[in-house]
């Protein structure tokens, strides 16, 4: 396998499933950050056969619920000199603006782009949100 | 209080604020020449981004009839939204002029953004494959008035139940009262959407899904007729096979009960024979008519002019 070293100080992001790596990765704007950042993809895991990976060196100031508006099964490993200090799940937010898109082409959000994306949680257990205004669900770690 | 709210989806008034639209209804229907004055010194604009000029005209015929005007456009090529006006702002600007917005629109949820902007009322007129309330208040109308209750009624709604959206909100606003059931009669690939089911089953709703109209007709208090249209069969032998299920006609209306009442949206292109029409158990005309008199309440209740 593919050998990464480990990080001193910072975050990892474990358990991504195959694929949604790269969407958090963006999503957490890490493209542009000015620090050693690592995109494991397809890493072997015995609990889920594949996964991805995100390590992040000395930055630990993310917004994590965002990460299980992608994927809710994610761990984020918060590491301090080398030693995992903390384990967060992160919690699916009631109420999410501007961060997910509605994937209906009859919404009135597809024309009219001044108007915040919003969508309100459904339930908990699936995972869904459903749009403000037009009522389509958003399945959390599907869409 | 009515006054001053918006309608966008036919659950967001409680059954009893319903209850009072229905009720004023039907005091407009017993004496309609006293609230020919009602709304006099007010203005109904009616904003429809595509035409449907049966739901135009009953909005426009109810705020005539209670003496107010009426301002708009019935299609957007005509208007400012032409050059690319945003609903919020065409939203801002008509509601210095009117006192109410009726808003037809292909997009879905753009009747709640205009809400979002608008200091008047504004009523959903139908919003793409959405929700169309005043469809659903004028279905529960006529029920209301041709059986003198909301509740304990076997409901059958027939047709194309996946793509239509006043049957969807029908169930969804008739399984607010007690002890109806629903009895789903379409072929198995228009079947209701599964979150129509789920939200019954959640609830306790007894429903029964079937794909013979004659089969279950007997059992009926309310026949909800829809539209079945060839195109949305996956295969021409389904559809041969399938469509005089969904065909009401004399011969089927023989097996229903005296007291069975007809509906449909309209208009309608064939799936009830001409000669139903003069059926008493026909409602579907009537329906029109209640159409109008249930708007003619919601604009004098929203307006506070009464
Ligand atoms: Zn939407």
């Amino acid at each position: 396998m593919l050998t990464i070293t480990s990080i001193r100080n910072g975050i990892v992001i474990d358990h991504i499933r195959a694929g949604l790596g790269i969407r958090m990765f963006y999503q957490l704007g890490l493209d542009k950050a000015g620090y050693s950042v690592a995109l494991i993809m397809n890493a072997t895991s015995t609990r889920m056969g594949r996964k991805d990976i995100i390590k992040i060196e000395n930055s630990v100031d993310f917004d994590i619920t965002m990460l299980a508006l992608i994927d809710p099964n994610v761990t984020v490993n918060i590491i301090e000199d080398e030693h995992i200090v903390r384990k967060v799940k992160p919690e699916l937010p009631e109420r999410v603006e501007n961060i997910i898109t509605c994937k209906n082409p009859r919404c009135i959000t597809s024309v009219e782009k001044y108007i915040p994306q919003i969508f309100t949680l459904v339930n908990r257990e699936l995972g869904q949100y459903r749009c403000r205004y037009c009522d389509e669900i958003y399945t959390v770690g599907k869409d | 209080m009515l006054k001053g709210r918006h309608l966008l989806d036919p659950t967001d008034f409680s059954p009893g604020e319903l209850d009072e639209i229905f009720d004023f209804a039907d005091q407009i229907i017993q004496t309609p020449d006293q609230f020919n004055h009602l709304c006099d010194p007010s203005i109904l604009a009616t904003l429809f981004y595509e035409p449907s000029t049966r739901t135009r005209f009953s909005f426009e015929a109810a705020m005539l009839r209670l003496g107010g005007k009426v301002i708009g456009f019935s299609e957007p090529m005509s208007s400012s939204v032409a050059k690319g006006e945003s609903v919020a702002d065409t939203v801002r600007t008509v509601a210095c002029y009117a006192d109410i917005i009726v808003m037809r629109h292909p997009k879905e949820g753009a009747p709640r953004i205009a809400s979002q902007y608008s200091p008047v009322p504004v009523i959903n007129a139908g919003d793409g494959g959405h929700l169309h309330p005043t469809q659903t208040l004028t279905d529960l109308l006529t029920i209301r008035s041709a059986k003198h209750q909301l509740g304990g009624l076997t409901i059958g709604c027939c047709g194309d139940l996946k793509f239509g959206r006043t049957v969807h909100s029908l169930i969804k606003a008739a399984s607010r009262y007690p002890g109806n059931k629903f009895v789903l009669i379409s072929p198995a690939e228009l079947r209701v959407p599964d979150y129509v089911t789920a939200d019954l089953a959640s609830k306790g709703i007894a429903y029964q899904e079937i794909e013979r109209l004659d089969e279950v007709i007997g059992n009926l208090d309310v026949l909800y007729m829809t539209r079945v249209q060839k195109e949305r069969f996956f295969n021409e032998d389904d559809y041969v096979r399938l469509k005089d299920f969904y065909i009401l006609n004399a011969d089927k209306m023989r097996l229903a009960r005296q007291d069975m009442i007809v509906m449909h949206p309209l208009p309608r292109v064939g799936e009830i024979a001409y000669d139903v029409d003069d059926d008493p158990r026909a409602y579907y005309f009537k329906q029109a008519k209640f159409g109008m008199y249930v708007r003619m309440a919601l604009i004098s209740k929203l307006l506070g002019a009464c």
